[in-house]
C-alpha cells in the first residue's frame, strides 16, 4: 500500500512527464487555450494510460522479455522477444484508442461530444507510449505498482496542462513583446512552471 | 523533369527555416528536448529522425492509394513503429553509449509528431519522389534547432562540445563557472523559447497576434 502511494505521488511530482521528460508536449501546446478542454483531454489522457499499461505490463513479463514464455514448457524459455516491444505496445495503444472511442460514442454520446476529437489524438500522444516504455524500463515489481504509475503519471500530465490552460487565459491581458506572442512565451512559462517542479525532486518518498 | 525542380527544391529547403518543424509548425517537441543536454546524442536524435521521417513518408505515399481511411492512422504507426525498431537495433549495435544516454526517446520517435504531422500533411497527397524531400527537408530542420539548443546547453553547462573541453582552463582561473542549471530540463524549454523568439523577430510574418 505504502509503495502504491509513493509510486503515485513519485509520477505525479517528481518524474512529471510534461516537466521532466517533455512527454506529450504537441497536445499540451495545442490544447491548453482554455481550461475546459484542457481538463477534458487530462482525463482522457489520464484514463488510457490507466487502462493501457497494466495491459503492457502483462505483454511484457509474458511474452516479450527474455524468458518470459517459459511458463509455456522449458523450450521456450531462451527466447527473447524484446524487440518486438516497440510495435506492439503502439499496436495495444491505438487499437485500444480505437475501442475507446467506440464504446465512449455508443453508450455515453454526451461524454462523447466533449472528448470525442480528443480520443484519436491520444493514440500518438507520446505520454501514453512514453509510460509504456519506462514501465519497460523500471521493472515494476507487478501489476498494481504499473497500473499506479500510469495512474500518477496521467494526473501529473491533467496538472500540468490544466495550469497552463490557466495561465494562458490570464496571459491574454499582458503585454507581451511581439515576437514572443503564443508559442514562445508558452515555451518560457512551461521552462519556469518546470523549475518550479524541479523543487519537489529533493524530496525523499 | 529534372531531379531537382524548382518546386522540389522549395519542399527540401522551406522546412529549414521559414516552414521549421519544430519553432513554426510546433511538431516534434515532444520527445526531443530532453535529449539535447549534450551535443552528441543530439546530432544522433537528428540523423535517425531524419531517416526515419524520410523513409516512412515515402512507404506511406506509395501505399497511399491501398491504404482504408478508417484504419489508416493504425497502418501508419505500423510502418513507423517498424522503421523505429530497425534504427533502435541499429543504434544498439554501433552506438551502444548513445542509445544507453538516450534511453526511451529512441523508441519515442514512433509518436514524435513530426513523423504523423508529415504523412498526414504531405505523404498521403503526394508521389514518392517529393515525399522523400519533405521528409529529409524536414528531419534536417528538425535536427538544425536540435544541434543548436544541444550546443548552447553543452557548451553553457559543462563548457565541453562533443565532450572535449573548449573553454580554456585561464577563464575558469579568471572565476568563470559552468552554468550548471543549463544542464536541467527547463532550461531546454527556455532555449527554444530563445531561438523562435529571434527567428520570429527576424521574419515578422510568423508573428501571433
Amino acid at each position: 500500500m505504502e509503495q502504491l502511494l509513493s509510486t503515485i505521488l513519485r509520477a505525479i511530482f517528481v518524474d512529471n512527464m510534461i516537466f521532466a521528460y517533455y512527454l506529450g508536449m504537441c497536445s499540451y501546446l495545442a490544447v491548453s487555450k482554455n481550461v475546459k478542454t484542457a481538463l477534458g483531454l487530462g482525463i482522457a489522457v489520464t484514463f488510457v494510460l490507466v487502462c493501457t499499461l497494466p495491459i503492457n505490463y502483462m505483454l511484457e513479463n509474458y511474452v516479450l522479455k527474455e524468458g518470459a514464455l517459459s511458463w509455456l514448457g522449458a523450450d521456450f524459455g531462451s527466447i527473447n522477444l524484446s524487440f518486438l516491444s516497440l510495435i506492439i505496445f503502439i499496436a495495444v495503444i491505438a487499437s485500444f484508442v480505437q475501442l475507446v472511442e467506440m464504446v465512449v460514442e455508443k453508450y455515453a454520446p454526451s461524454l462523447y461530444a466533449s472528448l470525442g476529437i480528443f480520443l484519436p489524438l491520444i493514440a500518438v500522444n507520446c505520454a501514453i507510449l512514453g509510460g509504456s516504455l519506462f514501465m519497460q524500463q523500471k521493472a515494476f515489481p507487478n501489476v498494481g505498482i504499473a497500473t499506479a504509475y500510469g495512474f500518477g503519471s496521467g494526473i501529473g500530465w491533467l496538472l500540468a496542462i490544466v495550469g497552463m490552460a490557466a495561465i494562458r487565459e490570464k496571459l491574454q491581458y499582458s503585454d507581451v513583446p511581439k515576437p514572443l506572442k503564443g508559442l514562445g512565451i508558452t515555451f518560457i512559462i512551461t521552462g519556469l512552471m518546470g523549475i518550479a517542479f524541479m523543487s519537489f525532486s529533493g524530496i525523499k518518498i | 523533369m529534372g531531379i531537382l525542380t524548382n518546386k522540389n527544391k522549395q519542399i527540401l529547403l522551406g522546412p529549414l527555416s521559414k516552414n521549421n518543424p519544430v519553432v513554426v509548425q510546433m511538431l516534434g517537441i515532444c520527445s526531443a528536448l530532453a535529449v539535447t543536454s549534450k551535443l552528441e546524442p543530439s546530432l544522433v536524435m537528428a540523423i535517425s529522425v531524419t531517416a526515419v521521417v524520410a523513409f516512412a513518408n515515402v512507404i506511406i505515399s506509395l501505399l497511399r492509394n491501398t491504404i482504408p481511411n478508417r484504419i489508416r492512422i493504425i497502418v501508419q504507426l505500423v510502418v513507423i513503429a517498424a522503421l523505429v525498431t530497425i534504427v533502435s537495433e541499429v543504434l544498439k549495435a554501433f552506438a551502444y553509449d548513445v542509445n544507453k544516454q538516450l534511453s526511451v526517446f529512441v523508441g519515442l520517435i514512433i509518436t514524435n509528431c513530426i513523423l504523423m504531422g508529415r504523412i498526414e500533411a504531405f505523404a498521403l497527397g503526394n508521389g514518392p519522389w517529393e515525399s522523400f524531400l519533405d521528409g529529409v527537408g524536414n528531419g534536417l530542420g528538425y535536427g538544425i534547432i536540435l544541434v543548436i539548443v544541444g550546443f548552447f546547453r553543452e557548451l553553457l553547462g559543462s563548457g565541453t562540445l562533443f565532450g572535449y573541453h573548449v573553454i580554456p582552463q585561464a577563464v575558469y582561473d579568471f572565476g568563470y563557472v559552468n552554468n550548471g542549471l543549463m544542464i536541467l530540463p527547463p532550461m531546454a524549454l527556455i532555449t527554444v523559447a530563445v531561438i523562435i523568439w529571434v527567428h520570429r523577430s527576424r521574419n515578422k510574418d510568423l508573428q501571433e497576434n
